[in-house]
């Protein structure tokens, strides 16, 4: 590129070729005269602005007034328009009360206060004086305290320091008592546990899953353990059922689907969203968060967005009484990714 | 010291009067009324923004208090019984409960957790606009660069805040935020997995989190930021304020408006106004309904929802990431049985690492850059300093790029196109669009600078049409004031610094790229308009336009 230097300086706004500091400049005109207000010159003006500012304050204390009627007027009954109501009325009563006094506060500073523009001079942050005075102080202090001439001292005392806060650090070990990574590879899923649904933990017979269907799966038992929570977490299964030539089965799960039905974790293998959103015609699984898409077809394989890895499979049969049971834990881990994960 | 000072000898007449003099005595009061009761602060509606941070923050610990007075930290179960019917016997935390218990049973509670959300957003809203203004006008300049860096400092806890706050009603939504900060947490190498269980106490959720994030959120958090304010306004007044070019405003002075009584009477005037409107809000406006989303569970998630705003940019490079980009998973097993995932730790750490990182460094990188070491009280125009306006420019639609990410669901069903393409189009943007950016400010910049150049040499279009007596018809161009002339002509252009040899005579690395990057940022430059060129242009023949031939501006050689 270079100089835009097309005509000459004098006719088109272009590139100046001389060094600022060359350059002559304008001279500062200094502060523009100051204009008289409105209430400055006329004192109608002036009283009506007084009057202005005075009603900005009534209207605050009305405010205040109605925020008080729709805290105790409004009775809260169990229908959302008298709350919505309520809510309205306080927020437009603070509103008025907070606006009057400060649209009234700024209208009086700026009509019928001074607008006159002052010029103050700025000081160096630091005078050469004072750093002559404070470096002979330091350089006092220092040699007082004597840590130039006594390293023993001054390596012990800093030893002493780097370690004196690791208890700090050390002492939030027990924020939990439990930091063993294998928890993460285990679920409430084993040989024989039914499959149910979410949330009310009924168990599904195999013939109740039609082609096309979706479940939402607990295991069974999962409303009655202590840490529900941490355990629904890995647990979460979603259950469909595809025409079994649509399913790309790869060696060694052969028997993991039961007539077509597929039971993968609902777990998202990215972050840890649930991967909720099914998509019947083209039998891909959608995580609503980040959108990590799953194909079905091919073993939940991720074909697009940031996961990596495929939905873990859960094993699947039926039981005597024709319940989805599972057949093993799932084999590898479920959720998102960990170090040891491996 | 003598028993008898001189403020005892002073006896003042009014009841008030002996109060004040009471308390002046024992804290030296008169001489703070000194120090501040006159100090100038410049007037531009641009200041505002800091304190409309200041204000919401405010606003936030008295909404906070009184929310803290009801909200109950606790994770232990426990049956709804409140007033809102829906949810009646449903099981959930006590924490949700206790927010459902704010929003449905407590009188004003509801307004008060919408005022205190709205204002949260405001606050974070408002920091960042604040600091784009510093940025773009070049306030961080000396003496001024620690005060950025405690700015930035603001920013990122004011993130923090806004995210513990977030995650306390442990509703739906806010269970999911925390899913995926887990996630993420155990994506990092080596510790992630054990600081995820010590930050959950064991597995997620676990029963420890709200709590845990609670007393980060009303205690350690808005200390924090307490304390920074205070540096941060400290340092305003030993620096006093910058403030806009102009006539009379010099490197030297500041010219404004004295604290007592018009400043005082906007600045406060002004919290009020700021309350108010956040009233209006909140009382009008919902803003996260949790009873429609429920208790958290791990199973269900509604789809289309949202983070909070200032959260989307790191959302939004977490949808951007592909996990697997040309059959290459961004995931491997390492020394034979861990795993690394990239696809997470990079759009989760890289771009908001980039994006904090430059910010912290860029006054000392401008500085480098410039060799520009002096003492800056006089803001840059935006378009006086292309380079940087165009830097920051191309920063914000980098952020953009990333917050529209994280709402390409909802581009996508609004809009009717496919999720699929959006993700392509914002992951192209994501590298293409900060440049475009760059270019296309940095040349509206020297456009404006060149009109600024038209104006001064050639006057205002008047818009006055006249027919001279050979039949021409010309527009008269009416020349600036004095003032007006000074406002565009009174700014610094700074040029190309090559590359020079240090005392060895050698020219290093760094300092060739130095130079590099000079060139880069001012190679091209619009230098103002100098007196004999406006004399010139007032002479000169050809399309001079200008109503009277004699030169408005005064000729100095400072």
């Amino acid at each position: 590129m270079g100089d835009h230097s097309h005509g000459s300086p004098k006719s088109s706004g272009t590139v100046a070729t001389a060094g600022q500091s060359e350059v002559e400049k304008f001279q500062d005109p200094g502060l523009p005269p100051h204009r008289p207000r409105l209430a400055d010159k006329d004192p109608r003006a002036e009283k009506r602005a007084e009057k202005q500012v005075a009603i900005l304050f009534v209207i605050s204390i009305i405010g205040t007034l109605l925020f008080f009627v729709g805290y105790f007027a409004i009775r809260l009954d169990e229908t959302i328009a008298t709350l919505r109501l309520q809510n309205f009325l306080l927020g437009m009563g603070t509103a008025f009360a907070m606006l009057g006094i400060g649209v009234g506060i700024v209208h009086w500073a700026k009509t019928l206060m001074p607008d006159h523009e002052i010029a103050e001079e700025r000081h160096a942050v630091r005078t050469e004086e004072d750093r002559v005075i404070a470096e002979t102080m330091v350089t006092e202090i220092i040699e007082e305290t004597g840590i130039k001439r006594r390293p023993l001292i001054r390596n012990t005392l800093l030893g002493a320091m780097i370690l004196a806060p690791l208890p700090a650090i050390g002492i939030l070990r027990d924020l939990s008592e439990d930091l063993n990574p294998d928890v993460l590879r285990h679920t409430m899923w084993d040989a024989g546990v039914r499959l149910t649904r979410d949330p009310s933990g009924t168990p599904i017979k195999a013939s109740d899953v039609t082609i096309g269907s979706a479940f939402h799966v607990i295991p069974e038992g999962l409303n009655e353990v202590e840490h529900k929570l941490e355990e629904k977490a890995k647990a979460v299964v979603l259950l469909m059922r595809l025409n079994p030539e649509d399913l790309h089965v790869s060696p060694g799960r052969e028997d993991w689907n039961y007539n077509g039905i597929v039971a993968y974790s609902k777990i998202c293998t990215h972050v840890g969203c649930p991967v909720a959103l099914y998509e019947q015609q083209t039998h891909h699984l959608l995580c609503p968060c980040h959108q990590s898409t799953f194909d079905l077809t091919q073993e939940c394989k991720v074909i697009f967005g940031p996961a990596t890895h495929a939905l873990p499979q859960l094993p699947i049969s039926v039981d005597d009484e024709g319940y989805l049971v599972a057949t093993s834990d799932f084999h590898e881990p479920v959720g998102p990714s960990f170090w040891e994960r491996g | 010291m003598s028993a008898s000072t001189s403020s005892d000898t002073y006896q003042p007449k009014t009841n008030l009067g002996r109060v004040t003099n009471f308390v002046d005595t024992r804290v030296g009061g008169s001489s703070i009324v000194k120090e501040f009761g006159r100090k100038i602060f410049p007037d531009h509606w641009s200041f505002m923004f800091g304190e409309v941070a200041l204000y919401t923050f405010v606003i936030l610990l008295l909404s906070g208090t009184f929310l803290t007075l009801f909200f109950d930290p606790s994770m232990a179960h426990t049956q709804y019984d409140g007033s809102y019917v829906p949810l009646k016997g449903v099981e959930m935390s006590v924490a949700y409960a206790s927010t459902l218990d704010i929003s449905f049973d407590i009188r004003g509670g509801l307004f008060m957790r919408q005022l205190h959300h709205w204002s949260a957003l405001l606050f974070v809203a408002s920091v960042s606009v604040h600091m784009l203004r510093v940025f773009f006008t070049g306030a961080f300049r000396r003496p001024r660069e620690l005060n950025w860096l405690v700015g930035c400092v603001l920013l990122i806890l004011a993130l923090a805040a806004g995210f513990t706050g977030y995650s306390l009603p442990d509703d739906l939504l806010s269970g999911n935020g925390l899913r995926i900060i887990d996630g993420v947490i155990k994506a990092i190498p080596l510790i992630g997995t054990y600081l995820s269980m010590l930050i959950f106490g064991g597995e997620f959720p676990g029963t420890a989190i709200v709590g845990r994030l609670y007393v980060m959120h009303i205690l350690v958090v808005p200390a924090l930021i307490l304390l920074m304010i205070a540096i941060h306004l400290f340092m305003v007044v030993i620096h006093k304020h910058t403030q806009y070019p102009g006539p009379g405003r010099t490197e030297t002075n500041v010219v404004g408006f004295p604290v007592g009584p018009v400043y005082a009477a906007k600045a406060g005037g002004f919290f009020f106004i700021v309350f108010g409107v956040v009233a209006v809000i909140a009382g009008n406006f919902q803003i996260l309904p949790i009873w429609d989303y429920g208790p958290y569970d791990p199973s269900p998630v509604s789809a289309g929802t949202q983070p909070d705003w200032y959260i989307g940019f790191v959302d939004g490079a977490l949808r951007l990431m592909p996990g697997v980009l040309w059959g290459f998973p961004f995931e491997y097993v390492i020394f034979g049985g861990f795993t690394l995932s990239l696809n997470v730790l990079l759009p989760a750490l890289v771009p908001a690492g980039i994006l904090f990182g430059v910010m912290f460094a860029w006054p000392w990188i401008e500085r480098w850059v410039t060799k520009d070491t002096r003492e800056h009280h006089i803001l840059d125009r935006p378009r006086n300093a292309p380079f940087r306006t165009a830097t920051g420019v191309a920063g914000v639609i980098w952020y953009c790029v990333m917050w529209a990410a994280a709402s390409s669901d909802l581009i996508a069903t609004h809009f009717l196109v496919s999720l699929n393409d959006v993700t392509y189009w914002l992951r192209a943007l994501f590298f293409i669009g900060p440049i475009i950016g760059f270019i296309v400010t940095r040349r509206i910049c020297l456009a404006l600078q060149r009109k600024d150049r038209e104006i001064v040499l050639h006057g205002r279009e008047t818009g006055r049409i006249v027919r001279l007596p050979h039949g021409e018809f010309i527009e008269v161009h009416e020349p600036l004031n004095d003032y007006k002339l000074h406002r565009l002509v009174s700014f610094e252009s700074p040029e190309v610094q090559p590359a020079e040899p240090d005392a060895k005579g050698k020219i290093s690395g760094t300092e060739k790229l130095r130079g590099r990057l000079s060139r880069f940022f001012f190679e091209d430059r619009v230098a103002p308009v100098t007196p004999a060129e406006l004399a010139a242009a007032h002479s000169h023949g050809g399309h001079d336009e200008v109503e009277t031939a004699e030169s408005k501006a005064e000729i100095s050689s400072r």
